[in-house]
């Protein structure tokens, strides 16, 4: 900023004495305009979009963004999950079942080498019928990197062999262990992403496109429509979720097919969800409504649907899409629980919960605990959306 | 107050009715109904199914009438206190689900307890303290809580239990109590074994509360008027009980509405893989043979349970809260 010039300099005005301090001024000559140019770091900050700010605000929130990293990568490995399992969905080894995890070995024998694995030596247990690996430090299965392995087809689609890695020639490589068919539980986890993570993201955009909808003829219009919308939702909220989706789940016909069970499922998670984005919605439209700004547009003849649209909507989208990533995990939980009862997806679809199913009884806490490595995957995403939309949420509040 | 309370009653009938209509068309839903499952189970062991019987079973239980009119027998019936007839148990349904309700109740009452006892003295903690290092590990314990599946920490105590102490904590009373009447060493043969499911459907919910009483007791520790308290001298400790944590407490009441209907959902859950005689495991096995009475009754109750504790947490509130009219326009 510019000094404002108050007067000619050197001129000592009446009642100056000479023992005051001089009064300094600026001689050059008054410009208003330049007290409103803003550098360019502030006409960064002050031009930018509201989601620009959201961005800048989310950077600031580490463990958002972390979690957010996280997130994209491991729903980045869903589009690949045939290359990075070692082994094909299906893929049975009958000499190997409920196999302990082998671990990675770099030294043999105080010496270092490639990443490898020590075989199994393997005898039953008659006395406890049960089957005893021992670890046999004479067989080294080296692991193989970028390689040829089980055959696959990519997407459905693609018949290809190609694994980022694969068991040693001839060896085995089971980092998870595996289950009663001689699976491998790693390659299952990773397949599994593909049908665990969908599921949330399908589920919550139903949610979403009928929250919004709903929530915003509520709110836009009152009167009639949101009385009857508000007490229907009040309805199916005082019906506790879980049991609500074993009925609706159960009542899919058994003859369907697995796939069509898959959205069954996930219609079904997004249909009950939605009532909690309504309100929001329908809460924030009726403050926003009677802003300023509509009103305006409004006035200008802008239609129902463009004052929504246009002008409503994208204030509180952001705020929206913080409570969107919030109920995300819900869903991810709710499939798992879901199929864990056997009442949602059913094999061969494979996701977390189908695997969490095998680990049902204690027995197979107490004898394969590695059954419920599954586990693992859906806390670590469920943390992860917290936080993110933890992260979200302060990002999208315009008042901190 | 008693206006309010009386339109609440009221509003709640026409809640009830349109519950009961959903709960109905759920039942209804599955194609085909009991006997079509019973029949093709019958033929599934490869028995021929009489056609003489069901026709007569069909005709007996109704199944033959319209909806409208299954409906409204249903629903007569439910207002008599006769909730239909279970064909999986071949009893009336009062007499297969009587226990059951009941502690259902006492596992949903003490979790609710349970998660206040725990989340108070720690939300009041992490909000005085923080951003310290206990702050942000107690958050993520919470954190912890809420994104393991409930199911998974029931087996896995069931495991530790059975390994450390070598006790079964499976079920809700020892075994030589199912089926009797109650008495005093039933009850603390009850309470004995009751924490494991209250602990494990209470981790879940404890979280939430934890995080929203220290974000409401957080808002309230900046207004001014705890300011103007310190300054005045108010001892810190007086100074937080008298004002600000009994202005952040509306949540532990007006949430009972929330949690219940939650922590019903995590007892359905646990209970099937704890073996608890509570609705969970008899539910998902009517839902599975399309017992409709039982699976209905049991829906039912469970949402009647919530409309009930929200009822409750709102009096509970508008008596708590001097902020809250009661009288007069709704505020938007």
């Amino acid at each position: 900023m510019t000094d404002r010039p108050t007067d000619t300099p050197g001129d000592p005005g009446p009642g100056n004495s000479p023992d005051k301090l001089k009064h300094w001024s600026s001689d050059a000559p008054f410009d208003p305009y330049t007290t409103e140019t803003l550098t360019a770091e502030q006409e960064r900050f002050y031009m930018a979009s509201q989601w620009q700010m959201m961005w800048w605000k989310l950077k600031r929130h580490h463990v958002a963004v972390v979690a957010g990293v996280f997130l994209l990568i491991i729903y980045g490995t869903i589009l690949v999950s045939e290359f990075l399992a070692p082994y094909n969905l299906h893929a049975r080894d009958v000499d190997h079942i409920y196999a302990p995890p082998q671990a990675v070995q770099l030294f043999h024998e105080g010496e270092l080498r490639a990443p490898f694995v020590y075989g199994f030596k393997y005898e039953l247990d008659m006395e406890n019928l049960k089957r005893v690996y021992v670890r046999d430090e004479t067989k080294i299965h080296t692991i193989r990197w970028f390689c040829l392995g089980d055959s696959y087809k990519f997407w459905g689609m693609v018949t290809m062999r190609f694994h980022v890695f694969c068991p040693g020639n001839g060896g085995t490589l089971f980092l998870f262990g595996t289950d009663r068919l001689g699976r491998d539980m790693l390659s299952r986890i990773i397949y599994g992403a593909r049908i665990s993570l969908t599921v949330g993201l399908i589920g919550i955009s139903i949610s979403f496109i009928l929250g919004l909808l709903l929530g915003g003829i509520s709110g836009y219009y009152g009167g009639v429509p949101d009385t009857l919308i508000q007490r229907f939702i009040e309805i199916i909220r005082s019906f506790p979720e879980l049991p609500l989706w074993m009925a609706l789940s159960a009542a899919l016909p058994v003859t369907w097919s697995p796939i069509v069970i898959y959205f069954g499922i996930t219609i079904i998670l997004g249909l009950i969800d939605w009532t909690g984005l309504a309100r929001a919605v329908r809460s924030k439209l009726l403050a926003l409504r009677e802003e300023d700004f509509a009103t305006a547009a409004v006035l200008m003849g802008a239609r129902p649907r463009r004052v929504i649209g246009r002008h409503l909507i994208p204030s509180f989208m952001s705020h929206l899409i913080a409570s969107a990533t919030l109920s995300i995990p819900s869903m991810i939980l709710g499939e798992t629980a879901l199929s864990f009862l056997g009442l949602g997806l059913r094999p061969p679809i494979t996701s977390w919960g189908v695997l969490l199913n095998e680990s049902q009884n204690i027995n197979a806490v107490a004898l394969y605990p590695w059954l419920m490595l599954p586990v693992v995957p859906v806390i670590l995403v469920v943390l992860a959306f917290n936080f993110l939309g933890d992260g979200l949420r302060d990002a999208a509040d315009p008042y901190k | 107050m008693l206006t309010y309370v009386i339109r609440r009653v009221l509003i709640m009938i026409p809640t009830m009715l349109a519950i009961s209509v959903l709960t109905f068309i759920i039942i209804q839903l599955p194609p085909g109904d009991y006997l079509t499952t019973y029949i093709a189970e019958l033929q599934a062991q490869g028995e021929g199914a009489n056609l003489d019987k069901i026709e007569f079973l069909r005709a007996e239980y109704g199944l033959d009438k319209p909806l409208i009119e299954q409906y409204g027998v249903w629903l007569l019936g439910m207002l008599q206190g006769d909730m239909g007839y279970s064909f999986e148990y071949n009893l009336p349904v009062n007499e297969v689900v009587e226990d059951r309700l009941l502690l259902t109740f006492i596992v949903s009452f003490s979790t609710i307890i349970f998660t206040w006892i725990v989340s108070f003295p720690i939300g009041v903690y992490s909000a005085t303290h923080q951003y310290s290092i206990s702050d942000h590990g107690l958050t993520f314990l919470g954190f912890l809580g809420l994104a393991t599946p409930n199911f998974l920490l029931a087996l896995v105590l069931l495991y530790v239990a059975n390994v450390t102490f070598g006790t079964s904590i499976g079920g809700l009373m020892d075994p030589e109590y199912l089926g009797q009447p109650w008495s005093g060493g039933k009850l603390l043969s009850v309470l004995e074994h009751l924490w494991v499911p209250v602990v494990v459907i209470g981790t879940s919910n404890t979280a939430g509360m934890i995080r929203r009483l220290r974000a409401n007791l957080l808002d309230e520790l900046q207004k001014q008027y705890v300011t103007t308290g310190r300054a005045k001298g108010l001892p810190p400790g007086r100074l937080l009980m008298k004002y600000p944590l009994r202005m952040a407490l509306n949540p532990f009441i007006s949430d009972i509405g929330n949690l219940l209907p939650q922590v019903i959902s995590g007892a359905a859950i646990v209970s099937v893989v704890l073996s608890l005689p509570t609705t969970g495991p008899m539910l998902l096995d009517a839902l599975r043979t399309q017992d409709m009475y039982l699976a209905g009754s049991f829906l039912m109750f469970m949402a009647f349970l919530t409309v009930v504790g929200v009822f409750v947490s709102d009096l509970a509130l508008a008596a708590l809260d001097p902020r809250i009219r009661l009288s007069g326009g709704a505020t938007r």
